[in-house]
């Protein structure tokens, strides 16, 4: 099983050269992007069938790599999930690319880089070494590089590449670091030797915080995500939706295979700092999503946002685990998963439609859309049920991962720990307000850019989208519905990896009536998406007969309330930054030190009022900023070192070479 | 027997720390050539004995070399230099002598206490020889920095090369061809480097390197 998979990733490294060498001619985004599109299908169908069929864990050594080591890949129940998440985004990128590739500006800059993106996540996944698994990490992190600033010439996607490459260095150390305290001194990094080693208490303590950080700051955990709202929106729209919804999946598959299966028995202290993180997370996330007016950054945030989500569940996860409650940790580790999947899915399928509305429009800025309904009513209606999903509503996907996570959360009392007893319900209040935001979130997201009146011409002409993206999106979107409506079937898909992973498991859900889950017992809970759905139709198509049918089917169009101005221009409509503003009052003078200044012109003066806005990015100013500036002034500083004369060189390669020897000499 | 060889080994390596020294407070070009001179010759007769004592015969070519090119040639093509840019008689001194004498004795200290630590259990006479090396390579570093001239810059880089060639007859099996390529990269960068005395003369009007900090607009 895991030479296929192998040879499925080497067929995609080998699209890349194919990719230089058509990159003039005209059917090189056609040849490249169905080749992808062919062999991650390929690869998500194997995934898919190791996951069905749960054979053992099958590895391979190839002689690469650490000539002592070689290259450890290996296939088990948790890659074979991360591998159906990370193909299924990637066909649908693909499918989608076939359409969109065609409004790059430059495509020859994006279609060598993106098959290898696709096989360097497919290979973090399946590496079963510390080498492999970081080699593969950095070659994800710089092809995905190659794809930011893929549009070089606009100087703000310089700079989100150039946040972005340090960012990930710094990721890509602590995880070095990590996986050396875990190797220890004799250099057993294969994933075997280190499962079999088990780690002090102390150095477990800091594998966990040195991972939390490596991997956070890919998936965008605060305060580590500042890169992710720079670069995600930065890349083309396809990308944009395979970093968004897969790459920070492979992040979170990195946490959960170094803290969950290589790290041993976990403390029950460990998840106070993955909850906190996680609980944080997803309330900034929300709440910068919403001070946004770039749909993508708007996406991009909300990314953050989720990730929070799936890093309080995974918190919760260890918790249980710590305390041998496995069927609880069965459920915590269950919600989080199924997260990670429906949040790649939704999350892919708001990027393309971000991705179609910036290739119909030419702008990605909500207060320059609106009305877009009536041009593109395809991608607003997929649009609309990826903002469904992605809101948790039912009868959709996003339900029922984050339903799972509150009744995981709502087993807390369980826990014999007090610390935990008080956090978990208040990291479940901060996900409970996370949720309601995004709600908010996303209404503001659709409304301002698809329903109103189009607020510039170019909103005016927009044209539907083409077949190919059309059809990625409708594939995703009726994911998103088949997920939400049976569960049970990917509860019971995902059994066996949550069963590798704390021993426990929920109960079997295919059997339940009505297609409903349930997740501990049924006098407890359950939820029937089947049922929700048949009734939100049934009652939406009598609600619809009943207008249609008993009442008058004409449309009628009648003139709009304009407030009583004579000539209600587009410009007096609800805008992005309107819409936000009670959400701004009430969270973000605190949050964010918003402030509004309104200036209101003297009597008699023909001169507008004005009202500004100014939001602080806090995190920014107060970690990143000041480390920029210490880096600027020590640089300025060694500068100095540039233009000294040759003697003084020559005394400071002397004066080194001294104080060398004298440290040689006194060494204990 | 043992104990006379390895009496004179010490002897002439610890003659060559000591010529370095003398090369220390030469403050005349030519006298400091002669010094030169005298180190190349002294690390030739250090060679052959070292090539003596091992019954290595092939150090005996190394000795010639030394012999040859660094006591004879380049001394003498240095003092040509020397005297066709008309700066023979010109006296320089930057450091104070005793300064640079009680610099120079902490840096045979120095080296001396760290090559004993590091090399415990080796050769009682590659050990000695290694420490003595290691204070000509020092010598020679210390004689680039406190001097201006650039002829005198040149000296102390040769006899820094000539403290690495000890420390590499001092270990034994050392190939010939490696000796050889040695000497020559030196001959190379002699050639080289007095080329661009001739070439700063002629801009400058000056070999002092000092002329060129100031040309580079920059106060030292």
């Amino acid at each position: 099983m895991i030479s296929y998979a192998l040879f499925g990733v080497l067929a995609l490294v080998a699209i890349a050269p194919i990719a230089v060498a058509l990159s003039a001619s005209p059917n090189a985004i056609s040849v490249v992007y169905g080749a992808c599109l062919i062999v991650t299908l390929i690869l998500f169908l194997l995934a898919l069938e190791t996951l069905f069929s749960h054979p053992a864990a099958s590895t391979v050594t190839l002689p690469l790599g650490l000539p002592w080591l070689g290259a450890h890949f290996r296939i088990d129940p948790l890659s074979a999930f991360f591998l159906v998440t990370v193909n299924l985004g990637g066909a649908a990128a693909s499918l989608f690319a076939l359409g969109y590739g065609r409004h790059e500006e430059a495509p020859q800059r994006v279609l060598p880089f993106f098959p290898v993106y696709l096989a360097a996540m497919n290979l973090v996944v399946l590496a079963d070494d510390a080498f492999t698994f970081l080699v593969s990490w950095e070659f994800m992190s710089l092809s995905s590089w190659a794809l930011v600033i893929a549009n070089h010439r606009v100087q703000e996607n310089m700079r989100a590449g150039y946040v972005y490459l340090l960012m990930a260095s710094f990721g890509t150390l602590t995880l070095l670091l990590a996986f050396g305290l875990l190797g220890g001194g004799d250099g057993a990094y294969a994933f075997d030797a280190i499962r079999a080693a088990h780690p002090e208490i102390g150095t477990a303590a800091l594998v966990l915080i040195l991972a939390l950080i490596g991997a956070g700051s890919k998936a965008g955990l605060v305060p580590l995500h500042a890169w992710l709202p720079l670069a995600h929106p930065a890349a083309p729209s396809h990308v944009s939706a395979l970093m968004s919804g897969v790459m920070t999946k492979v992040a979170v598959y990195g946490f959960i295979r170094i803290t969950f299966d290589l790290l041993g028995s976990p403390q029950w202290w460990w998840s106070l700092v993955v909850l906190g993180v996680g609980g944080v997370t997803a309330v900034m996330g929300v709440l910068y999503a919403l001070m946004q007016s770039d749909l993508k950054r708007v996406l991009a945030y909300s990314t953050i946002e989720n990730i929070g989500l799936i890093f309080a569940s995974l918190g919760l996860a260890l918790a249980f685990k710590a305390y041998g409650m496995d069927a609880a940790a069965a459920l915590a580790l269950t919600a989080a998963l199924l997260h990670v999947f429906n949040h790649a899915l939704f999350k892919s399928l708001l990027f393309f439609g971000a991705g179609s509305v910036r290739a119909a429009t030419g702008t990605r800025d909500m207060e320059q859309l609106g009305g877009l309904i009536h041009r593109m009513p395809q991608t607003a209606f997929v649009f609309l049920v990826g903002c469904t999903a992605i809101s948790a509503l039912p009868p959709l996907n996003g339900f029922v991962s984050e339903w799972l996570s509150f009744q995981a959360i709502l087993l807390s009392p369980q826990l014999p720990s007090w610390g935990l007893k008080l956090m978990v319900p208040a990291v479940g209040a901060l996900l409970a307000l996370s949720a309601a935001l995004a709600g908010a979130c996303f209404v503001r997201a659709f409304g301002i850019t698809f329903l109103g009146r189009p607020r510039s011409s170019a909103a005016e002409t927009a044209q539907e989208t083409d077949t190919n993206s059309l059809a990625a999106m409708y594939a995703l979107a009726a994911a998103c519905l088949i997920a939400g409506v049976l569960p049970g079937l990917f509860i019971d898909t995902l059994a066996p990896v949550v069963q590798q992973l704390t021993g426990g498991r929920l109960p079997v859900q295919t059997g339940a009536e009505w297609m409903s889950i349930v997740p501990i017992a049924e006098s407890r809970s359950s939820y029937t998406g089947m049922l929700v759905f048949a009734f939100m139709f049934i009652t939406g198509m009598i609600t619809a007969f009943a207008i249609h049918r008993l009442a008058s089917d004409k449309i009628r169009r009648g003139p709009a309330w304009g407030c009583g101005y004579p000539d209600a221009s587009p410009l007096t409509q609800y805008s992005a930054s309107s819409f936000a503003q009670p959400i701004r009052r009430v969270f973000g003078s605190l949050v964010f030190r918003a402030r509004e200044i309104g200036e209101m012109p003297p009597p008699g003066s023909s001169a507008p009022a004005k009202l500004t806005v100014q939001v602080r990015d806090l995190i920014w100013d107060a970690l990143y900023a000041p480390i920029a500036t210490a880096v600027g002034f020590i640089a300025v500083r060694l500068n100095y070192l540039q233009f000294l004369t040759i003697r003084s060189y020559l005394t400071l390669v002397f004066a080194a070479l001294v104080i060398l020897l004298m440290v040689l000499a006194t060494w204990p | 027997m043992q104990g006379l060889t390895f009496d004179i080994a010490h002897m002439l390596a610890g003659s060559l720390v000591l010529v370095s020294f003398m090369q220390l407070y030469q403050d005349r070009l030519s006298a400091l050539l002669n010094m030169f001179a005298l180190h190349a010759f002294v690390l030739a007769a250090s060679v052959a004995w070292q090539a003596y004592a091992q019954d290595a015969p092939h150090l005996y070519i190394t000795a010639l070399i030394a012999l040859v090119f660094k006591a004879i040639i380049i001394p003498l093509a240095l003092r040509r230099i020397v005297i066709r840019l008309g700066i023979h008689r010109e006296i320089e001194n930057v450091f104070g002598v005793g300064l640079a004498m009680l610099l120079g004795i902490g840096l045979v200290a120095l080296s001396m206490v760290v090559m004993l630590r590091v090399t415990s259990g080796a050769d009682p006479l590659a050990r000695e020889d290694l420490a003595f090396a290691l204070s000509v390579v020092l010598l020679g570093l210390l004689m680039m920095v406190t001097r201006r001239n650039a002829v005198s810059q040149v000296v102390g880089f040769m006899s820094l090369e000539n403290g690495l060639v000890l420390a590499a007859t001092g270990a034994k099996g050392m190939p010939l061809v490696v000796e050889i390529s040695i000497a020559f990269s030196v001959l190379i960068a002699f050639i080289v480097i007095g080329i661009f005395l001739f070439r700063i003369r002629e801009r400058f009007d000056t070999v002092d390197v000092q002329a060129m900090d100031r040309f580079r607009g920059e106060k030292r």
